[in-house]
Order: structure tokens, then sequence, then C-alpha cells
């Protein structure tokens, strides 16, 4: 496995994992480093992160049957809910701290961004694009709220309980003074650069606490 | 599998007393082979009232092993992969020294003049047993309930000798309800007249408040639900609950294989256990701490609560520690950790892989992924 092409390995990642974010994460990772997963599920980028970069990973997780699937795996699962997850860490106890399409599933957000980048070098964000057109254009004709690819829940079954475009984020990391260190836009699995608040279906931001 | 316990004996202990116990038994089963590099040895350690004998079928009489679905080949501790050993503890009556041993100063049995015991002397014997058998390191020490406070005590004590430790329906000490349970059985077996001051091997054993303080410890080991399963109000004849009727089981056949003076020794050491020592910090304590943990307990055990697991997790990852968290969902109470082992056998497994050093093919992987 260790002669494969980083290439190869981004693509067997995605075919693997079948999400984009994962994929983009996988590749901002650098080899030999301590990783911390919010809302690992399964565990699935974890043990890849592990047989692949080498990586120290450990897991975040609320749903009992997830967890027990992860440690089966072989990944270190914490069961315990993710806003107060990372109280018990120490300063800087990781290179990376995760957060994959879950932002908007927490109960305070802010927190939990502060306390990833108090615990992690670096923060890594990946987020559903509540600005992407079809959402927009999804509530301007239905007066609803959205229900679309990205976001298929009716609002009353919905996960998300908060709702963030990429410019809300922006905005929020200048207040915060944190550092930017790479954003990634996706549409459709492909890197976009144009317009990212309205064409990103999901961004992935590498933050660090300046 | 058949199984025979066997017997180290060793010169001499010092105990956390102060005193040195001499001419000390320690009683064991092994089950698998330890590889050439002696890097597969897994330590099992019993509850309060298990024994060495804890995987297939005694030699001696027909017994399965008290842990029997958990080890074997292709089971949770696989025998075909691991070298799995399990001792009686220090204080027991199972083969290892413990008061009905003969005092080698008195050539009468110790009885009450046995020192008190603690968990850490029962490590420290467990300890001298890996040494005996050519272990400089164990890959795992793993047990339940008072075998998850021995697990606890080897990863603080003895940092360098073992890779993992999975503490299972555990504490890193005792609450008061646990206490008051252990003393209620205690005053129990002191009540029988005949514990005549625990100088009762010439005579008959104090049978009735041992059954006694057996039948509690029963109800503390399974749940409301797993009781209102088992028995609900259903009679077993004109005068008797069956609840009434097994417990009364239970009881009478704890007597005859449990000594009642080991019962009051080791459940004082389960109560004075205190993994911080009594300085309250068990992040202080897990300071000096290298192995990985897999800590698990079980919805519905209210004598080993969650809380009390969590308590080590967060501690643990408070010092940065490889830990591992899982509540199982079970109906069976504190007994779960024996009868309900389905899933925490998924664990253990895929813990113990990933501590070996054998990660899952990508292939596995993939395949588990979908």
């Amino acid at each position: 496995m260790a002669t494969v092409t980083q290439t190869t390995e981004v693509a067997f990642v995605h075919q693997l994992l079948g999400r984009s974010d994962y994929a983009i994460i996988s590749d901002l990772v650098e080899p030999n480093t301590k990783v911390l997963d919010l809302g690992c599920g399964e565990g699935e980028l974890l043990a890849w992160l592990a047989a692949h970069k080498q990586v120290d990973g450990r897991g975040v997780e609320i749903d009992g049957t997830r967890v027990q699937r992860a440690i089966a795996r072989g990944v270190s699962v914490y069961q315990g809910d993710i806003d107060h997850g990372l109280d018990d860490y120490p300063k800087l106890a990781f290179d990376y701290v995760i957060l994959s399409q879950t932002l908007q599933e927490v109960r305070a957000p802010l927190s939990v961004l502060r306390e990833m980048l108090r615990t992690g070098r670096h923060g890594i964000v990946a987020f559903p694009n509540f600005g992407h057109w079809s959402v927009r254009l999804a509530h301007l004709f239905t007066g609803g709220a959205p229900k679309t690819k990205l976001f298929p829940h009716d609002w009353y079954d919905s996960p998300n309980i908060h709702f963030l475009t990429v410019h809300d984020f922006e905005t929020l990391a200048a207040a915060e003074r944190w550092k930017v260190e790479r954003r990634i836009f996706l549409h459709r699995n492909k890197q976009i650069s144009a317009f990212p608040n309205l064409l990103a279906e999901v961004a992935v931001f590498m933050l660090t606490a300046a | 599998m058949v199984c025979e316990t066997q017997i180290a004996q060793f010169a001499s202990l010092s105990l956390d007393c102060g005193e040195t116990l001499s001419a000390v038994d320690v009683a064991y089963e092994t089950y698998g082979a330890l590889n050439a590099a002696r890097s597969n040895a897994i330590l099992i350690t019993h509850a309060f009232s298990g024994d060495a004998h804890a995987a297939g079928i005694s030699k001696e009489d027909g017994r399965t092993g008290w842990w029997d679905n958990m080890i074997g080949p292709g089971k949770a501790f696989d025998t075909d992969k691991y070298f799995v050993l399990c001792a009686n503890v220090l204080g027991g009556c199972k083969g290892t020294t413990g008061p009905a041993s003969i005092n080698p100063a008195t050539a009468c049995p110790y009885g009450m003049k046995f020192p008190p015991i603690t968990i850490g002397d029962m490590v420290r014997s467990q300890k001298m047993l890996v040494e005996h058998l050519g272990i400089e390191r164990l890959l795992c020490v793993s047990g339940g309930s008072m075998g998850a406070m021995q697990a606890l005590e080897w990863a603080v004590a003895f940092p360098e000798a073992t890779a993992s430790v999975i503490p299972i329906a555990g504490t890193a000490r005792h609450s008061a309800q646990q206490i008051a349970f252990n003393e209620v059985g205690r005053q129990a077996i002191m009540a029988d007249l005949d514990w005549n001051a625990g100088d009762y091997y010439q005579g008959k054993p104090p049978a009735r408040g041992l059954a006694v303080a057996r039948m509690v410890g029963h109800i503390t080991y399974m749940s409301d639900d797993s009781m209102r399963e088992k028995f609900g109000r259903r009679r077993r004849d004109q005068d008797q609950f069956e609840v009434e009727s097994y417990l009364r089981y239970r009881g009478s056949q704890f007597v005859d294989r449990f000594d009642a003076n080991s019962y009051l020794y080791i459940t004082r050491a389960m109560d004075y256990f205190d993994l911080t020592n009594g300085n309250g910090s068990l992040n202080r304590v897990f300071e000096s701490v290298k192995a990985r943990f897999l800590v698990i307990s079980f919805t519905s055990d209210w004598l080993y609560p969650s809380y009390q697991s969590l308590e080590v997790v967060r501690a643990l990852r408070g010092r940065n520690c490889d830990v591992a968290y899982c509540e199982l969902p079970s109906n069976y109470g504190h007994d779960a950790f024996l009868v309900d082992v389905g899933e925490q056998t998924e664990l253990v497994r895929g813990f113990l892989g990933s501590t070996f050093g054998s990660p899952r093919s990508v292939a596995e992987l993939v395949q588990r992924g979908n």
C-alpha cells in the first residue's frame, strides 16, 4: 500500500468512503501525526489514515452502534457528544482536530470550534454550504424550508440545527482572528474556486489559532 | 479444551501492609501458545469469586471456565493467536495462598491471622507469575469488576509491563454503595456463630452467613429488568417464589466452593482499593501510564455504573492517553460482562488486533465499511 501514488490514494479514499470531504481531508493530513476526528462515525477515515498515513488517531462519536463498529475496526473511539467531547484534552494534544459535516449539528458551534483550536494545532472543518444556489432557489420558489440534495430533510426531522454559508464561516474566522491555512470548495466532488458561496456544495477549511 | 490448574511457588511476597508473606502459591491456567517473541501474552484478571479456571473444561471436575465464552479458539481472546493466562488472586481459596492456607509459622490455617491484602498485592503476585513464565511485557491485561481494578492497577504500577488494558464494568475506587453491599455480606458471615472469629477450619464453616452474603451479591449483579424477565412473580411451589429459590440455590452452591474468610479479605481489598491512593486525582495517577485502554461499561449495571468507567476514561483523556470507551446496551446488569458477550467480543477482538499490530487489511475494511 505504501507504494501507491498520492493521487491513487485520494481516488481510493473517495471510492472507499464515498465522501468528497474525506478525500480532501485525507490529503490535508500529514503522515505520522496525531489526529482527533469529532463525530467519527464508524471510524472509516481514522482507519484509513492509520493504515496509509500512520497517524495516531482518536475519535469521538455519540452513536453507540457506530462506536462499537469503530472499536471493532481497531480505532480508539470515545462514546460521547462533541459539545463536551474536548473538555478533558490538554492544550494542543493533537496535530489535527477534524470536524467533518457535523458543525451544523452541534449545539454550540463556536465553542466547539474554539475547543478544536485549543486542542489541535490545526482544525479541519467541512460543512455543507447553505448558501449554495440550489438551496437559495428552493427557498425562493417553495417559500418553505429548503429541501435539496444537500439538505434532504424536512424541517422537523433534520439533524441540522444551524445553517451556515461559506460567507458566514469566513466572517466568523475573521472575527475570531483564526488563520485560514487552506480553503477548499467542492461541487460534485470537483474543486472549484469561483463564487464559492454560490457554487460550493461542501466547504473544507483548515484553520489555526493565530 | 481440557485444562489443568498449575501452581507456581514463590519464596515470599512483600505486602502493602508492611508484612511479608512467605511460601506463596499462585494457582494459574494457560491457554494457547506463547510465540517466539513472547509478545502475545494476555493476563486475565478475575472478579471477586472467580478463579484461575477461566476457560475450557477442568480436568479435575469437568467444570467449564468462568469466561469460556470469551477465551478460546476464534473467540474474543483468541487462543489461536494469543497466549492467555489467568491466576487465582492472592487471598483467594482456589489454589493461591489465602486465609485457608497453612501458615508455615504455625502449621495451622491462617484464618484471621492472614495479613490484610490489597488489589496492589494481588497484582504484584501476578507480576511474579508473569516473570516466572518468562514474559517481560504483556500484550494486555483484562478483566471485569474486581478484574478491572486489577487491570487498572497493572497499568499504573507497571507501566512498561503491558501494552494495553481492558477494564470492563469496573472502577478506580468503590463508592459508598459498593462498600455498603460488601459490608452487609461481611456482617452476615461474622454474625454466623460457626464463623468463630475465622477459626472454623477444624469444624463447620459459616455456611448460612456465607450463603446470605452470596444472595445479596447476586441481587447486585442482576438488574430489575433481568430479574423481572428471569423470575417475575412466578412461584416454584406453594410457599416459594422462583427468585427466592434461585438465590437460595446460588447461596448454598457458593458455600461448597468458597471460603468465608476469603470473602472477608477480598471484599476488604476491593473496598480499600483507590487507584489515586487517597490523593483524589486520577489525572496525576495516570501521568506515567503508557498502555492503550479499552474501557467498557454496561447500561443496566447499577453496581458498577458507567459514571465510574467514565471517570477513568476522562482522566486518561486528560493525559492524552490512547483510550477507547463504549457503554454497551444490556439488560443483564453487572453480570453482562460474563453473559452478554456478543458486542463485547467484537470490541475486544478489534482492539487486541490493532494493539497486536495486525492492522486489518484494506479489503476487509472496505467490506466492513459497506
